[in-house]
């Protein structure tokens, strides 16, 4: 050793010197080092930048859904108190607000609308409207919400109808907003009581070209309907008045509301009942109760945009909405929907908003509620005004005005989304026109007043079934065909079906979904009994031909080794298909009078859609084999040779082996593999889109339909509003599919690992 | 052993891998199934099929003469002919034939295709004097040649006409090819000019610049480009005219006579007269025709060249994003990344994200790509073509990166796995050697990985481009006006929205008026996406097989 040392030494100190350290060689040291450094750097920065950009989509789909669960927000603005109505101004009967936001108008006792700017409060216009001298006006009704239909009752019993309008122009580039007041019904006022009682409360509506007024004279209801109809050959316009009689009752009205397609009359009366007349057929439909509690009054009432719900406030500070809907026995029936509470004081006003199912309402000791009745949510309530007073929602629902104690109080809602609740997304929801609570999706319609319907639970359903019947297809099939491979194929064999079947997985999935759709679908409904009885054959066929195999003398049988039985089978499935299928129709025309489709939907009475849950199951089972398939023989095949080994050393059978030993030790291979194939069958897209009808029912029949939720996101997506509602609950739909597949894929991952730590141990 | 029994077989387990092998078989049945159904019916639709004539007898009603290609037959119980309200006899076989025949004429007969009963077709016949037109319009038209007419002037009739047809034929589409070459590229390059002049005069408005000076710079540019306008016009509506010079009479089975322009005509065939070679001639040349031609008639007919151009540029793409980030994640995660507890999950969560379903990305896309990240762009660098969006509304580019994110979990797998089987006495061997750690990843590591990279190249690139649903949210459309690659500066337009292979299925399968149609192209379109894709995955697999064995020498 020592020897050794030494030798090298005398050796190294005879040959010429060569001077590590030049300041080249250093300058060259030094540079390789920064370009180290640098490459460290570069790689640290780009790949966590990569990986960050991947977790973005976690954060920013949940960044634009989030917004969907933050209530309102209420700023209080300066409370403008301009000159006019501290002079003469008259009591207020009704405030309103232009769409800009820009222009108010107020309509007092005296006759007069006023409009005046709403940032300061200014004066722009007086209109004194044309009312009879000598009469008061007693009362004031607008048509539903949105609509600038306005009507005057008067004490003389006569009613004057009038139209707000707001015209937008652009003088030198400026915009420039002209309120005005016009009379399409003529300035004349129409004798609503003739004996010229004064009218307590009126109510307008207009359809089409009926002009409807109701009024009333303490208990006693008049009813006016004015058709207006065009001669077609002189032009000349025609108006045909004609009153309606209907029964008349005993208590105080209270309040009057015309239903907009002229069905129905509300009549709130009395100290908090309702009657609802049918205008159809002139009777009474019933007299309702509108609240329990004896000592319980109404105090405010108004329609909701659409004017099929009336929402009813009461001296307790509850809210009720209200609507006809009809009974089990047909009949319709004014029934309460669901209740808000906003304090203990009595609601002075309520307002509805002109483009959702919203409204906002006002109590006596001043405190503001800001609900939705879809979503049945509370907002927002705080308190904005000294008291009592009147208030005005903008078109927009951005903007409200509250005059109360001799001043203007200025305030701006923020309210994005209140159409969105965790009730509304999931739960049963009774909506308009619906007779009983209901899970919908219909996202969108062509009217303004359409009550948008966003249950995620049929799409869910919808994406569940489709996995369910696509897993009930791939899962025996993908697992059997796994554990023969891994367990008794013959290696050359293996090496060959391993590659047709993980083909199969990078099979475009618009292919089988067009596949499905234009092949599958047609031909499933034309040879349905001899899908049935496929299903019923193939494995009677395989048992049989694994029998008459095993009967077949020795000489035959040793030609092909053990681990080819899938090869024998090809030609035996073959067949049995074959036969299956052309006995399909000799099948139909015995037992199912020639055709198996009207039978299912005559005699069987389910509904039959071509394009159905069994042909998705069909093709998106034929998606996810290939999944299940090659994680599972993963498991099976690295299963520890020693332990089958052993297994089949102590005397067990093959079978016995892989039953009792094998399967038990992959099992948890196999359930990951599962899962796997269960995140894909929920995320895909495009065979569900090709191969069912996408309506979202929730029904668990194999002939029907259904709407997933990642077909609904690729189909509603491109034309949603950005930043909307509707937009933000199909990134929600996007996040609950995320988040499902991360939690499955992980899961199915974490077993993974754990049974190789299993397996390197043994 | 019992084998004799049935009890000892299902006994001794046997049924079982019978059972479980008979699985195996029914998968590969069904992957080779599918292939063969859909390379059969793609590949059937260019074939020239005899044209039939026959007469069709419904008891009861008229008579009257078909004319046609019989597309499929099948038999049906009697029962339902009959519930489907046909007046089907009361006694008669069980069965009966239910023929599609396709019909064409849809100028004269409302629909191409139509049901008949076999059984009423008698008197059938295949002359060879039958003519099958492909049109541009009214899809396909079958009957006789009457004759043909020059501006109105019978110039060839009987047996002539067929040869003059031809000859006039010929003529006719050269002229197109002028007339497509003049409307796509020179007018489509005046167009484009104008274009860059207004959103550059709105540009210098923006800023405040545009004086007299420019203003009349771009006049005179504008003037010019006006007056090759009209230049390019006038021999437009010259080379129309003499387009639209030749037509044709034809006479259907029924005796109507009706007159068709020659520029409406593509190609015109005597199937019945054609030898096997010829008709193998007419399909190879259908067959480029539909590689290499635009797609007519709301794309239920011609080719589908620019889906194939769109879905090469869009992978392209995409591959060039997506290959050097995820080699770097992959890096990152390999070689740099302290391994533990954390760089575990961070594995887990990118192989997890492979199983995120497209849609989700394509969401993400549209939301964050287009809007916000679009957005943002045209607000600082487009701010002149506002309101309209430049690169804030879904296109070329928006689509390639949501493909690149939606790759890059495969990419970084693979090459993991490739940096993975590179044994450590390599790179000790140059780190002992005194090569520092990036001069040991260039020159060795990232070499001996390069085909793992590759694997993972093509794996990203054959899942892009078999995606359809999130291209649906970010840049795919039904038809696109131009290709995203011309001669108009700057030659690449990643704002502008594409073609695609998958989506054209979609398309063309599912939303066309005409489906019945379309079905065999979406056939075709599907055999050409299978085969694309299925070349590159076997190609994947080809080099990860091969780069395993060059590693079982190393590690020995």
């Amino acid at each position: 050793m020592n020897d050794l040392a030494n030798s090298t030494m005398t050796q190294n100190s005879q040959p010429v010197r060569i001077d590590f350290n030049t300041p080249e060689l250093q300058r060259k040291r030094r540079i390789r080092a920064l370009k180290d450094r640098l490459t460290r750097w570069y790689v640290l920065v780009g790949g966590l930048a990569v990986l960050a950009a991947i977790t973005l989509i976690f954060f920013y789909l949940a960044y634009v859904v989030l917004p969907l669960f933050q209530g309102a927000e209420l700023t209080k603005k300066q409370a403008l108190a301009p000159a006019w109505l501290q002079q003469d101004a008259g009591k207020p009967l009704m405030i309103a607000l232009e769409e800009q936001n820009l222009v108010g108008m107020r309509v007092s006792d005296k006759g007069q609308a006023l409009f005046f700017d709403t940032k300061t409060g200014n004066e722009l216009k007086r209109v004194d409207l044309p009312v009879p001298t000598g009469t008061q006006v007693t009362s004031i009704g607008a048509d539903q919400p949105g609509s600038p239909v306005v009507v005057l009752g008067l004490s003389n019993g006569q009613a004057l109808v009038f139209h707000h309008s707001y015209k937008i122009t652009y003088p030198d580039n400026h915009k420039t907003i002209t309120p005005g007041i016009d009379y399409p019904y003529g300035e004349q006022p129409f004798v609503l009581d003739e004996q010229g009682r004064g009218l307590d409360h009126v109510s307008v509506n207009v359809n089409g070209d009926t002009l409807l007024l109701a009024g009333s004279t303490g208990a006693q209801l008049q009813v006016l309907a004015l058709t207006r109809s065009e001669n077609m050959m002189t032009g000349e316009v025609t108006t045909e008045q004609n009153r309606i009689a209907l029964p008349q009752m005993t208590e105080t009205v209270k309040n009057i509301f015309i239903d907009p397609r002229q069905q129905w009359l509300y009549v709130i009366n009395g100290r908090a009942s309702a009657d609802v007349f049918s205008l159809r057929d002139k009777s009474l439909n019933g007299r309702y109760k509108l609240s329990e509690n004896a000592g319980t009054e109404v105090t405010a009432t108004t329609q909701l945009v659409g004017g099929i719900s009336l929402v009813v406030g009461n001296s307790d500070g509850g809210l009720a909405q209200w609507f006809m809907a009809r009974d089990p026995d047909g009949e319709s029936r004014f029934k309460q929907i669901r209740t808000f509470q906003m304090g203990t004081a009595p609601i002075v006003q309520i307002d509805a908003e002109e483009r959702r199912k919203g409204f906002i309402a006002l109590d006596a000791d001043g405190k503001l509620g800001v609900f939705h009745s879809t979503a049945h949510r509370t907002l927002l309530v705080e308190p904005v005004a000294p008291g009592a007073g009147i208030l005005a929602l903008s078109p927009r629902a951005n903007r409200i005005i509250i005059e109360a104690a001799g001043k203007l109080l200025p305030l701006s809602l923020r309210n994005p989304h209140p159409e969105v609740s965790f009730s509304a997304l999931w739960g049963k929801v009774w909506y308009e026109n619906y007779d009983e609570p209901k899970y919908v999706w219909q996202s969108t319609a062509s009217n303004t007043d359409f009550e948008p319907k966003l249950s995620l639970s049929p799409l869910t359903f919808g994406t569940l079934k489709a996995a369910f019947y696509a897993m009930i297809l791939a899962a025996p099939l993908a697992i059997a065909a796994a554990i023969y491979t891994a367990y008794f194929m013959a290696p050359g064999m293996r090496r060959k079906v391993k590659p047709v079947i993980e083909l199969m997985e990078a099979m475009p999935t618009v292919i089988l979904g067009f596949f499905a759709g234009l092949f599958l679908a047609p031909y499933l409904e034309g040879h349905l009994p001899g899908v049935f009885s496929l299903f019923l054959l193939m494995p009677l066929g395989i048992l049989l031909a694994g029998f008459t195999w095993s009967r077949l003398p020795e000489s035959l049988r040793l030609r092909v080794p053990d681990g080819w039985e899938a090869a024998i089978l090809i030609p035996v499935i073959l067949l049995t298909g074959w036969f299956a299928l052309t006995m399909s129709p000799h099948l139909e025309s015995w037992f199912f009078g020639g055709d198996m489709r009207l039978w299912i939907t005559n005699d069987l009475g389910i509904t039959y859609d071509q394009r159905n849950a069994m042909v998705v199951g069909i093709a998106m089972g034929f998606a996810v084999i290939p999944n299940i398939y090659s994680i599972a023989e993963d498991a099976v095949f690295s299963v520890p040779r020693s332990l089958t080994l052993g297994s089949l050393a102590l005397g067990a059978t093959p079978w016995q082996t892989l039953t009792r030993v094998v399967i038990l030790t992959a099992s948890p291979g196999i359930f990951s593999a599962l899962m796997i194939g269960m995140g894909r069958a929920v995320g895909e897209t495009m065979i569900v889109l090709m191969a069912t009808g996408n309506t979202p029912v929730m029904e668990m029949n194999l002939f029907e339909g259904m709407r997933t939720l990642a077909a609904n996101v690729a189909v509603e997506m491109p034309e949603s509003e950005v930043g909307g509602s509707h937009y933000r609950v199909l990134f929600l739909a996007a996040l609950v599919l995320l988040m499902f597949t991360f939690v499955m894929n992980t899961l199915a991952e974490l077993i993974r690992q754990r049974l190789r730590k299993k397996y390197s141990s043994l | 052993m019992k084998k004799d029994s049935l009890k000892g077989w299902f006994k001794s387990g046997a049924p079982g891998v019978w059972m479980s092998g008979g699985a195996v078989a029914m998968a590969v049945i069904m992957t080779v199934g599918l292939l063969a159904v859909i390379a059969v019916r793609g590949l059937g639709h260019f074939w020239p099929a005899d044209l039939v004539q026959a007469t069709y007898k419904v008891p009861g009603q008229a008579q009257q003469t078909v004319i046609g290609e019989v597309v499929q037959q099948e038999e049906v119980p009697r029962a339902r002919l009959k519930g489907a309200g046909l007046p089907v006899p009361d006694q008669g076989p069980e069965f009966m034939t239910r023929e599609l025949i396709k019909v064409g004429n849809r100028d004269l007969n409302g629909s191409d295709f139509t049901w008949v009963v076999g059984e009423w077709l008698v008197d059938e016949k295949r002359p060879s004097e039958l003519m099958a037109l492909e049109r541009r319009e009214w899809g396909n038209f079958y009957g006789y040649l009457v004759s043909v007419k020059e501006e109105g002037r019978v110039v060839a009739q009987g047996p002539a006409a067929w040869g003059e047809l031809q000859a006039r034929l010929q003529r006719a589409n050269t002229l197109n090819r002028q007339l497509q070459a003049l409307e796509k590229k020179d007018i489509g390059a005046i167009n484009h000019g104008l274009e860059r002049l207004r959103l550059q005069a709105r540009k210098l408005e923006l800023e405040g610049k545009l004086d007299a000076a420019a203003q009349a710079d771009m006049d005179a540019d504008r003037a010019e480009l006006n007056s090759r306008y009209k230049a390019v016009e006038e021999r437009l509506t010259g080379l129309h005219q003499a387009f639209a010079r030749d037509s044709l009479v034809a006479r259907d089975g029924n005796g109507r006579e009706v007159e068709i322009n020659l520029s409406k005509v593509v190609h015109a065939i005597q199937p019945n007269a054609m030898s096997g070679f010829t008709k193998l001639g007419t399909y190879f040349g259908k067959v480029w025709e539909f590689l290499s031609d635009d797609p007519r008639e709301a794309n239920t007919e011609g080719g589908i060249f620019p889906a194939i151009f769109g879905t090469v540029m869009m992978t392209l793409i995409m591959a060039v994003i997506v290959t050097p980030f995820g080699v770097l994640a992959a890096v990152y995660l390999r070689e740099y990344a302290r391994q533990g507890p954390v760089t575990r999950l961070i594995r887990i969560a990118v192989n997890n994200l492979a199983g995120v379903p497209a849609i989700v990305y394509g969401v993400f896309g549209l939301g964050f790509f287009v809007y916000v990240l679009g957005g943002s762009i045209d607000r600082l660098f487009f701010p002149e073509a506002l309101p309209a969006p430049t690169l804030g509304t879904p296109g070329l580019l928006w689509a390639s990166l949501t493909l690149a994110l939606l790759a890059v979990p495969v990419v970084i797998v693979a090459t993991e796995e490739g940096l993975a089987r590179i044994p450590r006495t390599v790179r000790e061997g140059s780190l002992a050697l005194g090569a520092t750690k990036a001069e040991t990843l260039w020159k060795i590591v990232l070499p001996m990985a390069s085909p793992a990279m590759m694997t993972g190249m093509i794996l990203a690139v054959a899942r892009a481009a078999g995606e359809v649903a999130p291209l649906m949210l970010v840049g795919v459309v039904k038809l696109a006006p131009s290709l995203p690659v011309d001669g108009n500066y700057p030659y690449l337009h990643l704002d502008q929205k594409i073609m695609h292979l998958g989506f054209h299925i979609y398309d063309v399968g599912f939303q066309s008026p005409n489906v019945e149609a379309a079905r065999p192209l979406v056939y075709a379109t599907a055999l050409l996406l299978v085969l694309v894709i299925a070349s590159l995955n076997l190609s994947a697999v080809w080099i990860r097989n091969h780069l395993r064995e060059k590693y079982k020498a190393l590690d020995s």
